[in-house]
């Protein structure tokens, strides 16, 4: 029904579509629920949550523009935080406090900026030089991350750092959470970037056609290059709130949120094929799903069904968005 | 519609071939008939009271230029549209609309420019497909799909190999193989679209004679084409549609490709002329001892400003290879390429647009646009570097620029920020020319620059070439069209095994003569 309504009224884009998804998910969740979802400390309790995989999932969609995939974001994201984290304790320690504290933070995240860059690289080389696809490049280099975090750690959780660290994850700034700052400033820059500058436009364009790319005389190598660098920074920063939240860093956290940051960057309107995206898209597709999974959590949903949910979501919103529900009618109305 | 082809053909159920259909009385000889069609689609008439008629056995051509309803009067003879009114008699009983499962069934197949053939199956298995599917066996039967194949390949009297795959097989080769799967699926209409803007001169002759084998075993075809002096001969009637309407219908022996052409664009479109002398004119592009082993060897050829040289030869020449490899994207293995005297680095494109050499591709569809994306991006792909502003795009600039290429190349399109497959193909290659031209090119290398362009635009853009080279842009054509040739270049290479075999000057030889010499 609301699909046909739709279709007729010819605002069948995927932003419209989420638009209508993310009020629908918030009001079937303050209907269930209306005293527990809607109280202040559960909005601002979200607003603590989501940042962390909506980077993620910024950092998806602008691999998927191209028509690849970034599977080592999250291993990205351990790792600088593992290797910020070694930083912190080692040489910061926790009782570290006042301008040295604040200088070891910014050293650390400093590195790991950088370490996310470099493992952006990694991975843009192996896609744009070496002609690996995407999906099993990134998949490898993703081991590959999480394991030098694991060696680096002996798998377990390094904490145990300046108090200042927990500022990232857990302060407000005018009551806006820092987390959610930082995401709606990136956001905001990669929206920015997709649509305001070359290497947006051109990374548009060949994600929708490459081989009508490469007869562009568009430099391919160093594009794609630019767009896994973004996408291992955007991963690092992650890795950052991350750490911040935690007040720890693990090889192996937040292994759910690869599928989820897929899975926003898909629902966000996000062509897998490559070609189109849009970040109002994904962070609608953000808040949909910070709406669904704090519901189920106040539902009492386990975490096991939720993962279930996410996969069933990831591909009903891929069967909505490639089925031509114009023809669908036109067919059925035929007969 | 290329899923609907596959449907339809896996749907087709099994028919006698021939001899079953009963003929109504009074329609002696007619298959299927169309009377005073009408289509619209909202608010726009595409086919207003159309007749068409296909006869057992004979050969008819559909002539229209893009946009005439020609396809959308295939797709009611194949039931995937449904006309607004009219009638539609197959075996002279009468249905106000057929469907999809019906044309095929009553032996109808369309042979889209495609071919819609699955590339990593084999000859054999493309071929019985259809067949196999709609058989009631669960299991495939190697032994029966190779016996189905090669009855088909045995009706047209060619020989492809069975276990061959279908992406290793030359184009002509692919069109056989579409046309036996019709067979194999007892088809008694084959639909060819586009039939020949693939196939060299002399393939286009093989072509007609399989169409001749084709019409003495009572099948009929129709030739759905822009291009259709080459196929005129083998027709027994034709019907010209123009914005919708019949415009000429009758014998084929009363038309030639220029009363065709008038009746399609509805004006005479003058014979271009080749540009004026340009002996005195700087020279461009010097090509020195250029060679890659396995495609071209020993090329050498100079390019003046102003001139405009034609590279020719059949398919497996070497153009394609050596008109990319002017643009950087095949690498050459020895020689070098000079633009004004400076060394241009070979195999790359980027420093070869950066010299101002411009290459628009032989198949806009898959290399030269970015189909999903706007005409306006189509056209400025290759100045956001040059309309940036502290690390931005000034849009601005950028659109206003591309807006005025748009204008003066006469793109037709309601919207510049329409997708760009929604353009008709003339004016999808006047973007991808656009495109170019934005660019300020020195040097533009156009490969097959009116395939699949009907004719008033292909009049158009040859008219475009000569500005072009009027305002002293270089220009390579590649190209099989002949004529195109004849009236747009000064010279023309004939290559031939990689290698140039000869230079034709402008005027010395007619359209036979140079057919001839291609074929030789």
């Amino acid at each position: 029904m609301v699909l046909r309504l739709l279709s007729k009224q010819g605002t069948s884009t995927p932003e419209f579509r989420l638009a209508i998804i993310a009020v629908v998910v918030f009001l079937a969740m303050a209907a269930l629920s209306p005293d527990r979802f809607l109280s202040s400390q559960n909005i601002i309790s979200m607003a603590f949550q989501f940042p962390e995989f909506a980077i993620l999932a910024l950092a998806m969609t602008i691999t998927m523009m191209t028509g690849g995939i970034d599977l080592s974001v999250v291993g990205v994201a351990n790792l600088t935080a593992v290797i910020s984290a070694l930083i912190l304790v080692n040489f910061a320690g926790a009782d570290a406090t006042g301008a040295v504290a604040l200088l070891w933070l910014f050293a650390a995240l400093g590195v790991a900026v950088c370490v996310g860059a470099l493992a952006g690289l990694f991975n843009g080389i192996l896609v744009a030089r070496l002609g690996l696809p995407p999906i099993l490049a990134t998949l490898g280099s993703g081991l590959v991350f999480t394991g030098i975090a694991v060696a680096m750690t002996g798998g377990s959780a390094v904490m145990g750092f300046p108090d200042v660290v927990a500022w990232i994850g857990n302060a407000q700034l005018l009551l806006v959470p820092v987390p959610l700052v930082i995401f709606v400033l990136l956001a905001a820059a990669l929206h920015v970037i997709l649509t305001k500058t070359s290497f947006g436009l051109k990374a548009t364009m060949y994600g929708a056609n490459p081989l009508a790319a490469l007869f562009a005389a568009i430099d391919i190598n160093k594009l794609l290059i630019r767009v896994y660098v973004i996408s291992g920074v955007l991963s690092s920063v992650a890795g950052m709130v991350v750490m911040s939240r935690a007040n720890s860093a693990k090889a192996d956290y937040g292994s759910s949120y690869l599928l989820l940051a897929v899975l926003i960057a898909v629902l966000g309107g996000v062509n897998p094929y490559g070609g189109y995206g849009r970040v109002m898209g994904v962070v609608l597709a953000v808040l949909s799903m910070q709406f669904l999974s704090s519901g189920l959590n106040m539902l009492q949903v386990s975490n096991f069904a939720r993962e279930l949910i996410w996969g069933a979501l990831l591909i009903f919103v891929m069967v909505v968005n490639t089925t031509d529900w114009s023809r669908f009618g036109k067919a059925r109305s035929g007969h | 519609m290329k899923l609907w082809g596959r449907q339809a053909l896996a749907a087709a159920p099994d028919f006698v071939f021939l001899g079953k259909c009963t003929m109504s009385k009074d329609d002696d000889d007619t298959f299927i008939e169309l009377k005073g069609i009408v289509k619209q689609y909202g608010g726009v008439t595409a086919l207003d009271g159309v007749d068409f008629r296909v006869k057992t056995g004979k050969a008819i051509c559909l002539a229209g230029e893009n946009g005439s309803g020609k396809s959308t009067l295939i797709k009611i003879l194949v039931g995937v549209e449904q006309p607004t009114s009219g009638q539609i008699f197959v075996d002279g009983k009468p249905y106000s609309h057929v469907n999809p499962r019906q044309a095929a069934a009553s032996g109808i197949s369309v042979i889209f420019q495609d071919f819609s053939l699955f590339s990593n199956l084999t000859v054999a298995e493309n071929i019985a497909f259809a067949t196999q599917l709609s058989g009631k066996k669960r299991l495939f039967d190697r032994g029966a799909t190779r016996r189905i194949a090669q009855e088909a390949l045995d009706r047209i009297g060619v020989d492809i190999d069975l276990d061959a795959r279908v992406e290793t097989i030359p184009v002509a080769h692919k069109q056989l193989v579409a046309i036996c799967r019709g067979l194999a699926s007892n088809a008694r209409l084959i639909i060819m679209d586009e039939p020949t803007t693939a196939l060299t001169g002399r393939e286009v002759q093989a072509l007609l004679g399989i169409i001749r084998k084709l019409k003495d075993s009572g099948i009929a075809v129709v030739f759905v084409s822009h291009k259709l002096a080459e196929v005129l001969e083998v027709c027994e009637e034709v019907f010209a549609l123009r914005n919708g309407r019949n415009v000429a219908e009758g014998p084929a022996r009363d038309f030639n490709a220029a009363s065709l052409t008038r009746h399609m664009t509805g004006r005479d479109v003058p014979e271009a002329k080749p540009p004026l002398n340009i002996d005195q004119a700087e020279t461009l592009l010097v090509v020195n001892q250029l060679g890659k082993e396995g495609a071209f060897e020993d090329i050498n050829f100079e390019l003046k400003a102003g001139e405009v040289l034609g590279i020719s030869g059949v398919l497996g020449s070497g153009r394609t290879s050596l008109a990319k490899a002017l643009f950087g994207l095949v690498a050459p293995s020895k020689g070098s390429i000079t633009l004004s005297g400076k060394n241009i680095p070979l195999g790359n494109p980027i420093a070869a647009t950066q010299a101002g050499i411009g290459y628009v591709p032989e198949d806009r569809l898959t290399e030269g646009l970015f189909l999903t994306q706007s005409i306006i991006r189509n056209v400025a792909v290759g100045r956001f570097d040059h309309h940036r502003s502290g690390g931005f795009l000034n849009l601005t600039s950028l659109v206003d620029e591309a807006r005025g290429w748009i204008e003066r190349l006469r793109i037709k399109a309601p919207d510049y920020d329409a997708e760009v497959k929604s353009l008709s193909g003339g004016n999808q290659q006047r973007v991808a020319l656009a495109r170019w031209l934005s660019q300020t090119p020195r040097v533009l290398v156009l490969n097959g620059p009116s395939v699949g362009v009907d004719v008033g635009s292909k009049a158009d853009i040859h008219a475009i070439i000569r500005e072009l080279a009027d305002s002293g842009i270089g220009i390579v054509v590649i190209s099989d069209d002949l004529p195109e040739l004849l009236t747009t270049c000064g010279r023309i290479l004939m290559m031939k095994d990689g290698r140039i075999d000869s230079i034709v000057m402008a005027g010395e030889m007619d359209e036979i003569e140079l057919a001839a010499k291609l074929a030789s």
